[in-house]
């Protein structure tokens, strides 16, 4: 995987435990109701091990980090 | 008006039948450089994305995954629309043959016919028009009856049920055209846009092009509804003006403030603006405008803009499949806010909290649903802002209070 990544979410996976925005506040603050809001683009290289923290702690498997699309 | 789908016999006849439809049109033809032809129709998808459909074609022709198949979707579950299960009572031989061709032209050997259960009339010219194809063409049908539901229509929703009998959205990817009925590159494309690929593959790019006003090309199916003498199917030449297709459809009954363009995915205009439109997929989407699934609801002059969209907002959060957090918990609460400020005993914050949810929902759930009423929200929150604030603020409204004087 090339060093332009992003966090993914599996939004139907997703229950809103909040554990993500906790570990990589930089990227993920939680709306009114709990669930994730990402912050668009490329994952700077200095939070990326927080990123991949995040993804491996998510209890619903329902983070993860994959290559920035063009388009999807 | 009926220039090319709507062609032939009138609605009043029912549907064409299987002999009558070959003697007006002819035998089908080859697939050959369909594709090609398709691309330069520019034709795209009817069902509410305007997808290139030369496009989605090819990428699904170009999976290694296994033996492609073709979902034709007739499930529609706008209620403002009636196109889908119209032309599918009319003329379900277009939709067949537009099938065929896609089959044909993506290397598919199956078809799926899928449509709406409480669309019995077109369920019944579908099952008819079938029986009347050769046997060749028929043990490649088959028709499949979705339960009614806003989503069920959706592509991934369709291929769910398909597969798994349970009509609701999947996470993607995969994507249908990667992995979709049984596990195989599935092309689902809705049932308007085969009957056009139909007549296309027949009378090819050039004609269709030179069937649209202006620089737009072809046609298209349009419910109109609301201030007009009462809902009617209509084919339009694409780039038509948004008011001769109104008036087309017998003109407006009432003053109208507004136009609902698109059905409840869509988005609010000001009249003064709409009827100027060009119903011209490319031209709209410069004004962040899309025609949807064909839908034009002209608001009569006694409803309350923001009573019709906190109706709509009700209806899209009882809709929700309830599988992601932002559409469930989100439109849930918008619906709220929405209807209390409508029904004149909003409490502090209301109109705010739903000014704010309507710019977080986008691009937040596994399918648009919750994009769509976010964006139908965001363009009553401009339409009708003078109307929201007034309900809000004053606990008054207009069209309430201007009836309750009057009478």
């Amino acid at each position: 995987m090339s060093d332009r990544v992003t966090l993914g979410i599996d939004r139907i996976k997703c229950d809103g435990h909040g554990v993500c925005a906790d570990l990589v506040p930089e990227l993920i603050e939680l709306d009114d109701w709990g669930y994730p809001i990402i912050r668009a683009g490329a994952i700077p290289q200095s939070v990326l091990p927080h990123a991949r923290r995040a993804v491996s702690g998510c209890p619903t498997l329902a983070l993860r980090l994959q290559a920035l699309a063009v388009r999807r | 008006m009926s220039i090319a789908l709507l062609a032939g016999p009138p609605a009043t006849q029912g549907m064409e039948r299987f002999s009558a439809h070959q003697q007006r049109l002819g035998e089908l033809p080859t697939a050959s450089h369909l594709i090609d032809s398709i691309e330069q129709s520019t034709l795209r998808g009817k069902g509410g994305a305007a997808f290139p459909v030369a496009t989605k074609w090819r990428s699904v022709a170009s999976q290694r995954s296994g033996t492609p198949i073709v979902l034709a979707n007739g499930g529609e579950g706008e209620p403002l629309s009636r196109k889908d299960r119209m032309l599918m009572e009319q003329r379900p031989h277009l939709v067949i043959d537009g099938a065929m061709l896609a089959a044909a032209a993506i290397g598919a050997d199956d078809v799926v016919l899928y449509v709406g259960a409480e669309h019995t009339a077109a369920i019944q010219a579908m099952q008819r028009a079938i029986s009347e194809r050769p046997s060749t063409t028929r043990s490649k049908l088959r028709l499949v009856s979705a339960p009614v539901r806003y989503v069920s229509g959706e592509e991934t929703a369709a291929v769910h049920f398909v597969n798994d009998g349970v009509a609701l959205p999947t996470s993607i990817p995969p994507r249908p055209f990667e992995r979709g009925v049984d596990g195989r590159p599935t092309l689902v494309q809705n049932v308007e846009t085969l009957a056009h690929v139909a007549l296309i593959a027949r009378f090819g790019d050039e004609w269709y092009r030179s069937l649209g006003v202006g620089t737009a090309s072809g046609t298209t199916l349009v419910t109109v509804g609301g201030a007009v003498p009462q809902t009617v199917l209509i084919e339009i030449p694409q780039g038509m003006m948004l008011a001769d297709a109104v008036n087309a459809a017998g003109g407006i009954t009432s003053n109208s403030d507004a136009v609902l363009l698109g059905g409840y995915f869509g988005s609010w205009v000001e009249s003064g603006t709409a009827w100027g439109l060009s119903l011209d997929p490319d031209a709209l989407r410069q004004l962040g405008l899309s025609l949807g699934c064909g839908v034009i609801a002209v608001l009569p002059s006694g409803r309350c803009g923001v009573i019709e969209t906190a109706r709509i907002l009700a209806y899209l959060a009882h809709e929700s499949a309830r599988q992601c957090g932002p559409c469930t918990f989100g439109l849930r609460a918008i619906s709220a806010s929405a209807g209390r400020v409508a029904g004149l005993a909003s409490t502090p914050g209301d109109l705010e909290h739903i000014q704010r949810w309507a710019g977080l929902l986008a691009g937040r759930g596994a399918c648009h649903h919750p994009d769509g009423a976010a964006g139908l929200l965001a363009s009553a929150l401009r339409v009708f802002a003078g109307e929201f604030l007034r309900h809000h603020n004053d606990r008054r409204c207009s069209i309430v209070h201007a009836a309750a004087v009057a009478s």
